[in-house]
């Protein structure tokens, strides 16, 4: 059983912590969540609002009709309250003009005011809910206190109290208590995944929705003795993560959308000068402002193609927070071994969307820096971009030796790192850099198959669509009769090929789902293989795609 | 390769160039440092002056036009132990990376920045730079550069810079200790090079410099930031050269306790068990 619930208000009226003080309660309760916000582009007012959904059941997407609202304002329930199913309820303030037949119109904000503290009329309709669902208070105590301290936390917790003991419990659902779940989204997952790697620089400029990324660690600078430097653009950020790593260390960056373009010239610099990067894109819908707090996957073939020139690079696209952490690690080791930059993608859906997952398995964390162990000396001297078979040269790193210097060259240079308009030269380095991409085809992840080994219909998708997607496919196998299977891309470039020429043999009809408005993974893939997608289902208005969106689409056979 | 001292290598600059007086001063600036050659990185640009990283023995770095100091910061703050110098010309120190600049010196990273200061672009053959005279006639400046020249040393002493001198590259010795100065400063340190483009600034030419520059005296009280500010605007039949301004304060890794304190950044290991702590934030 799954319960969807919406948390809905203005800015600044204290609804994160309201909505991390239930999805915390809920999780300690054993339930699996899916958390996604939604919310303006300004800091007070406007309409904001967090969907909680939870369960004693897997719950990969968001869903968009609701079994229950807390309404903090009028506004959310005039846009919210036709989301309602049937027997679906409503808490808001006595004073809430509102028609339904299961409307909780409670005194909130007259007993907050009583308690002697406004803004805690939120935890007023929280105890209400919690009550509702038959949940006690014992755990939530708790977790105020760990969040809040004195006076405050004594008045949240008389708030909730109080609530508690407006309404009576009306749902039953119970989960197995787990010890091993963490909650997170996967922009906190690919800073923790960035601090397991060994990370030791972060510079970034503050754009949303990459900033999740810059917070964490920030909060962790001093702890993790990881330098997070803000930069004064995004041009600083990316420099100066590449001078970090050009020293030696592991160094990240994170941007979104036009951030990113700022950066491009230097992706092309880091492959170039063979330099290790790991660069976050959070994407969001574009070009220029664009929705800054919206979602959107258009920035597919403009990461792929980020820099002038041809360059060896790598771009995986993150599915979720436990995917998130793993490919972090991953993307640290290949940047590591083939001396380039990898672009890690995700989105506001990603960044803003919080579940329940298990616990991060630190034993499968490797780090692998891929240092040369080589012993230089004037017969045997270290060459920068000494030409391999691989592509990769040895890798030292600076004022480390006292006899070997390292040459880093933006221009065309020679093995030593020496500047050369030699035509052949050229040739050969260029060559050299490029024949990394070959080595590097034999890292690359399959994309995950999901759903019945006989369908008729493969949706192809990738990174933060993978969860709605692999939901769709469980929901139409159980209630159709037609049999639909899916691959979720994480890698995307290299483009791994091998399952998709295999599974496309034997299905009827290939749909591409992405959140962008031209279908740039088909084009990705027929650029790749020659494989033709014949339907997509695309969508560009800012807001994330669902489960039940795509399943409709399918159904409806609208894919278009 | 000879890696012991810093060897002479055949540079792409043209006979006559300030470029040559520099690179010298630097390579005897860093023996009289006693530095090897593997405790220094030099970063550059792209540009004329920019290439130097090519023709001297230390590590190097040549990056994107105008971005030498985002890496040289980068490689700092890892790895205090490397001596990181910026070589780079008018064009991209004050032109393409004025904003790294600006906030460079705001962060007081203890780098040393040379900028060859020729009041022309020399590798895109000519055209103005943000330092070029009012009046001064070029391919695209037809009727001669309009903007007012930007003004270096006011500029780093406005924004704190606690190390901000002119040198010349026709003194060589004068820039020989200017750059002992500049290097041994624990901050961020700017130094702005004249020096004469024989190709493309037939205005600013050696000798146009050597009848104008004169050297801050011994009486000059480095520590007058109102001082400095007044000198700093003296520009045209006389040209003060020297140290304008100097003031000892925390640098980049001062204020940051953990780098401050213990190895350089490059040379720890990960604490593996506090970063898996780490997760208890999501329990």
């Amino acid at each position: 059983m799954i319960y969807n619930i919406l948390i809905g208000g203005a800015a600044g009226l204290g609804m994160e912590t309201l909505a991390l003080f239930l999805e915390k309660i809920l999780k300690r309760n054993g339930f699996e969540i899916f958390v996604i916000q939604d919310y303006m582009s300004r800091v007070r007012g406007g309409h904001n609002f967090f969907q909680i959904r939870f369960g004693n059941e897997a719950i990969d997407s968001h869903e968009d009709t609701l079994d229950g609202i807390i309404a903090l304002d009028q506004e959310t329930v005039n846009n919210h309250v036709n989301r309602l199913k049937s027997d679906g309820f409503v808490i808001a303030d006595e004073e809430t003009n509102i028609v339904h037949k299961n409307a909780y119109k409670l005194p909130l904000k007259s007993t907050a005011k009583e308690i002697g503290k406004a803004i805690v009329y939120g935890n007023i309709a929280l105890g209400a809910l919690l009550s509702l669902f038959n949940l006690d208070l014992n755990g939530i105590k708790d977790i105020i206190n760990e969040k809040l301290r004195g006076e405050v936390a004594g008045q949240n917790i008389k708030a909730l109290e109080v609530g508690h003991k407006m309404i009576s419990g009306k749902y039953y659902l119970q989960a197995e208590r787990k010890d091993d779940q963490i909650l997170i989204n996967a922009h906190e997952a690919v800073a923790l995944g960035a601090l397991a790697s060994g990370l030791k620089f972060y510079s970034g400029y503050p754009m949303t929705p990459s900033t999740g990324v810059m917070n964490y660690l920030a909060a962790r600078m001093n702890d993790a003795e990881v330098i997070v430097e803000q930069a004064e653009d995004e041009i600083a950020a990316i420099n100066m993560a590449l001078g970090a790593s050009a020293a030696g260390v592991r160094a990240m960056t994170a941007t979104s959308d036009g951030g990113f373009a700022l950066m491009s010239e230097t992706i092309g610099l880091a492959g170039m000068l063979e330099v290790p990067l790991v660069i976050v894109e959070a994407q969001r819908p574009g070009p220029a402002t664009g929705l800054p707090t919206r979602t959107e996957q258009g920035d597919l073939k403009f990461a792929i193609f980020s820099s002038p020139s041809e360059i060896p690079k790598m771009v995986i696209t993150l599915r979720d927070p436990e995917d998130a952490f793993y490919q972090t690690n991953r993307a640290f080791n290949i940047a590591d071994k083939y001396q380039i930059p990898v672009i890690l993608m995700s989105d506001q859906f990603l960044a803003d969307s919080t579940r329940t997952i298990k616990a991060f398995d630190f034993r499968k964390i490797k780090n692998n820096r891929y240092l040369s162990t080589e012993a230089y000396s004037t017969n045997n001297e270290y060459k920068r971009y000494e030409v391999t078979d691989s592509g990769i040269s040895p890798r030292i790193i600076p004022g480390k030796s006292a006899d070997n210097l390292v040459l880093f060259d933006s221009d065309e240079h020679d093995e030593y790192g020496h500047i050369t308009e030699s035509a052949k030269v050229r040739e050969i380095m260029h060559d050299k850099r490029l024949r990394k991409m070959t080595y590097l085809k034999e890292e690359l992840q399959e994309p995950l198959f999901v759903g019945d080994e006989n369908a008729d219909t493969l949706l192809v998708t990738w990174g933060s669509l993978s969860s709605p997607v692999r939901e769709a496919v469980r929901l139409l196998n159980k209630d159709c009769n037609k049999k639909y299977a899916a691959l979720l891309f994480g890698d995307v470039w290299p483009l791994p090929d091998k399952l998709l020429i295999e599974k496309e043999k034997n299905i009827k009809e290939l749909i591409s789902v992405e959140q962008n408005a031209t279908g740039q993974f088909a084009s990705v893939i027929k650029e790749c293989t020659g494989i033709v997608c014949d339907n997509s289902i695309l969508k560009y208005d800012g807001r994330p795609l669902s489960a039940q969106e795509i399943i409709a689409k399918v159904k409806g056979g609208e894919s278009m | 390769m000879n890696k012991n001292i810093f060897t002479n290598i055949e540079t792409a600059w043209c006979p006559g160039c300030g470029n040559h007086s520099i690179l010298s001063a630097l390579k005897e600036t860093l023996n009289i440092l006693d530095k090897k050659p593997h405790e220094v990185l030099i970063v550059s640009g792209i540009g004329q002056a920019a290439k130097l990283p090519q023709y001297i023995t230390t590590n190097g770095l040549s990056g994107l036009h105008g971005r030498a100091v985002p890496p040289a910061a980068g490689a700092k703050i890892v790895n205090k132990k490397l001596t990181v110098i910026v070589n780079s010309g008018d064009g991209d120190s004050y032109g393409e990376g004025g904003n790294h600049l600006i906030h460079n010196i705001r962060r007081n990273i203890d780098i040393t920045h040379f900028v060859h200061d020729n009041q022309v672009y020399g590798l895109t053959k000519g055209q103005a730079s943000p330092t070029s005279d009012v009046g001064f006639i070029t391919d695209i400046q037809p009727n001669g550069s309009n903007n007012t020249p930007l003004n270096p040393i006011l500029l780093a002493i406005a924004l704190g810079c606690g190390f901000v001198a002119r040198g010349f590259s026709g003194d060589h010795e004068h820039l020989i200790n200017l750059m002992i100065e500049g290097i041994r400063h624990k901050g961020y340190a700017l130094i702005d090079i004249l020096q004469p483009c024989v190709t493309f600034n037939k205005v600013n030419t050696y000798q146009w410099y050597q009848e104008r520059v004169y050297k801050l005296g011994d009486e000059y009280d480095t520590g007058n930031k109102l001082l400095a500010m007044e000198k700093s605007m003296e520009w045209g039949k006389k040209i003060p050269i020297g140290i304008f301004y100097k003031e000892d304060k925390p640098d980049f890794h001062d204020k940051i306790s953990f780098l401050k304190e213990g190895l350089p950044l490059v040379d720890r290991e990960i604490d593996f068990k506090k970063i898996y702590e780490f997760m208890n934030d999501f329990r």
